[in-house]
């Protein structure tokens, strides 16, 4: 924990963010901020670089250059490891579980308990696994089978138990209920509020403009690479946020018969 | 004891939507599963029964005998000891198809140390040269396996074409290093990890080692019986669990018993009787051999191994590696650097293997290990390791060993000749990765 420096600083500020593969401009100079018990919805159509703007936040992508700052201190993010070690966690579309490897094993990988000799002390894992997953899904109870055998909801929990177990400052969730039936994406929603109550800075990805209208206090759209702009959700309606992903207006510059085309 | 009985209903039924144990009359695989077994062990052990009794059937009974099986752990555990570390290396997607070349270069290695490099530095015959060998071997093994794995995972270079050029790299450099010839004998001491008669443990130890294993299975099923109850997990059924308790021990003492039927021939037992200052009577004596030494070396390395791979983070991130290598990388875990290990670990075990066969066969040749890439491989995936990764076990692989090698004992017993042999093993090992990929596609189908 390093930030008791400035307070009014936002938790996370991404600024100026730049990658590119080759010529092509995955992330052209994005700046986005994030405030602690706040959702940011961060929306794009497909290859609008959401998905690699946030790996360089969660430390699974480099950036070519800009800058990180949190709670207003400068920050590099090198490695997974690093972006963990400062109470940011992810949870990927992928999931990123290793199907052979049991729910408790999942959630630790890479963290695991050890004895004082440093083996694993797996009753202790499940211990905890259990204590975690009774607040997330209490109907969990398949701690013991590989997680490919378990369901898309099942593994959900999973992926979210592991980011909210090392007590994340920091959450990023990329597409979370795109796997997922109707009652679970309630679950998953309920609990994205009830992180949000705990002060968690939540960012979250997502292609249903629904679930960010629901659930962001505001809205960062990106298209091809460059940050279209941030909104307050409470001042735009879905129809603006469409025309922002889609031809890349912000609401006051829109016309009404671009809005109209929208639906046509 | 009342309250985990009924999580244990309670969880069986959650189970039953979440698919993990079948509905309706109990099947086989559910028994099994019930009881917390796995089917594919319970398989293998099966198919080496079946191979047992119809070589024994088809040898008019000279394969089930004591001298038979003796001589069969003995020829299985220089195979069971590389196969353990494959399990490693083929779980995390690779492969190592230089084992058999690198058995021959550390081979002749430790045997040109022993027999003309050591001695006009220290003399012949010292107590400690058998310890500077062996731990020269094992150097040398990790060195050559890290060389590969470093090449594997940070050069990138696929593992299947590093260690095909390693596989002719270390025979071309074993030739060259002794000019071909064949070194011999090997050093007093350090012959007795290749078994034989002096390389045994006798019939008083042989119990002594079961009756230690038996409790230790016993004590190993209590404690993990216990700390899962102290925690309120699912447990076996007690009588599973006494089951297990019982049919272990009884198993490990009943191949003591059978192996110690094995009693030295007259010649050598009349020269133990000598030294030991026995008394030799008319109708002579029966002394028996008792487990030999390079079964105890495989037995300890598939135990410290099942131990690396299953209680410590090493092993934990070899298999996650294996199952999902961006999940692992996502994880903090250093991937390459884990990949790097495995490899080191397989030249390990191959130095020992090594310093098992050559004290065996009391030389080195030119042609050590040809084609045990091939055995250890085979021992592994027949064991129940999967080529695409991420699933299997050392105790699988050492099975996996001991099938393989009464299956060559066998048609050796029977009279088969080596060219059918070969094909023989060759169209096993395709049936057993068939049924592996079979099984699997059913099983998530």
């Amino acid at each position: 924990m390093t930030g008791n420096g400035d307070t009014s600083a936002p938790l996370v500020e991404m600024r100026d963010i730049r990658v590119s593969f080759g010529g092509v401009h995955a992330v052209d100079g994005v700046t986005i901020d994030l405030q602690p018990g706040e959702i940011l919805g961060l929306v794009g159509g497909n290859g609008a670089g959401k998905s690699t703007l946030i790996k360089t936040l969660s430390g699974a992508q480099h950036a070519d250059s800009g800058e990180i700052l949190i709670n207003g201190e400068p920050v590099a993010i090198d490695e997974p490891r690093a972006a963990k070690a400062l109470g940011i966690e992810t949870i990927y579309q992928t999931l990123a579980l290793a199907e052979n490897i049991d729910a408790t094993g999942n959630m630790f990988l890479g963290r695991e308990l050890t004895t004082k000799l440093g083996n694993l002390d797996d009753a202790s894992m499940e211990a905890a696994a259990r204590k975690v997953m009774g607040r997330l899904n209490p109907k969990f109870a398949n701690f013991k089978s590989p997680v490919e055998r378990l369901s898309g909801g099942q593994r959900q929990s999973v992926a979210i138990a592991r980011a909210v177990h090392f007590n994340a400052r920091i959450l990023i969730m990329d597409e979370p209920t795109a796997a997922l039936g109707p009652a679970e994406t309630d679950q998953v929603r309920q609990l994205i509020r009830q992180l949000k109550q705990e002060g968690l800075g939540i960012i979250l990805i997502s292609h249903d403009i629904h679930d960010v209208f629901d659930l962001a206090d505001r809205i960062s759209v990106m298209l091809q690479g460059k940050l279209v702009g941030t909104v307050d959700k409470d001042e735009v309606t879905t129809d603006e946020v469409l025309a922002m992903i889609i031809i890349g207006k912000m609401p006051d510059e829109v016309t009404k018969s671009e809005l109209a085309d929208l639906h046509g | 004891m009342a309250i985990t009985e009924e999580a244990t209903t309670s969880e069986s039924v959650e189970g039953l939507a979440t698919d993990e144990a079948p509905a309706g009359p109990v099947s086989m695989g559910g028994l099994f599963r019930r009881f917390d077994l796995d089917t594919r062990l319970f398989g293998m052990l099966a198919a080496i029964a079946i191979i047992w009794v119809g070589f024994n059937f088809w040898s008019g009974g000279t394969f089930l005998t004591s001298r038979n099986l003796w001589n069969l752990t003995v020829q299985t555990s220089v195979v069971a000891i590389m196969a353990t570390g494959m399990v490693l290396v083929i779980v995390t997607r690779n492969i190592d198809l230089s084992v058999g070349s690198m058995l021959g270069f550390i081979g002749m290695f430790m045997a040109l140390l022993q027999a003309e490099w050591l001695p006009p530095l220290v003399g012949f015959g010292q107590w400690y040269t058998w310890i500077i060998v062996l731990l020269a071997g094992l150097l040398l093994g990790a060195v050559l396996g890290l060389i590969q794995g470093a090449i594997v995972a940070y050069v990138m270079v696929p593992s299947f074409i590093v260690t095909l050029g390693g596989l002719l790299i270390w025979r071309g450099l074993s030739w060259v290093m002794a000019s071909g010839r064949t070194i011999s004998p090997m050093d007093a001491t350090f012959q007795l990890l290749g078994g034989g008669a002096r390389g045994s443990v006798g019939g008083r130890t042989s119990w002594i080692i079961g009756i230690v294993a038996s409790i230790a299975i016993v004590l190993l099923l209590l404690s993990r019986r216990r700390s899962r109850l102290k925690f309120g997990f699912r447990v076996r059924p007690l009588g599973a669990d006494i089951a297990l308790m019982i049919l272990g021990p009884a198993l490990v003492l009943g191949g003591v018993w059978f192996l110690n039927q094995y009693y030295m021939p007259e010649a050598l037992a009349r020269a133990y009787a000598e030294a030991n200052g026995l008394e030799w009577p008319a109708e002579g004596l029966l002394i028996p051999f008792g487990i030999a030494n390079p079964v105890l070396i495989a037995i300890g390395t598939a135990i410290v191994m099942t131990f690396i791979a299953h209680r410590r983070r090493f092993g934990r991130y070899v298999y996650s590696i294996g199952g999902n290598p961006e999940a692992a990388k996502l994880s903090g875990i250093k991937t390459k650097r884990v990949v790097m290990l495995t490899f080191m670990v397989m030249g390990i075990l191959v130095g020992l293997a090594a310093a098992v066969q050559v004290a065996r066969l009391n030389s080195a040749t030119a042609g050590l290990g040809t084609l045990q890439e091939l055995y250890v491989i085979a021992a592994a995936v027949i064991g129940g390791t999967s080529l695409t990764g991420g699933i299997g076990t050392i105790f699988g692989a050492v099975l996996g060993a001991l099938f393989m090698q009464s299956l060559q004992s066998g048609m050796v017993l029977v009279g088969i000749e080596t060219a059918l042999q070969d094909v023989v093993v060759g169209v096993v090992l395709v049936m057993a990765v068939a049924a592996d990929v079979v099984y699997r596609r059913r099983r998530s189908a």
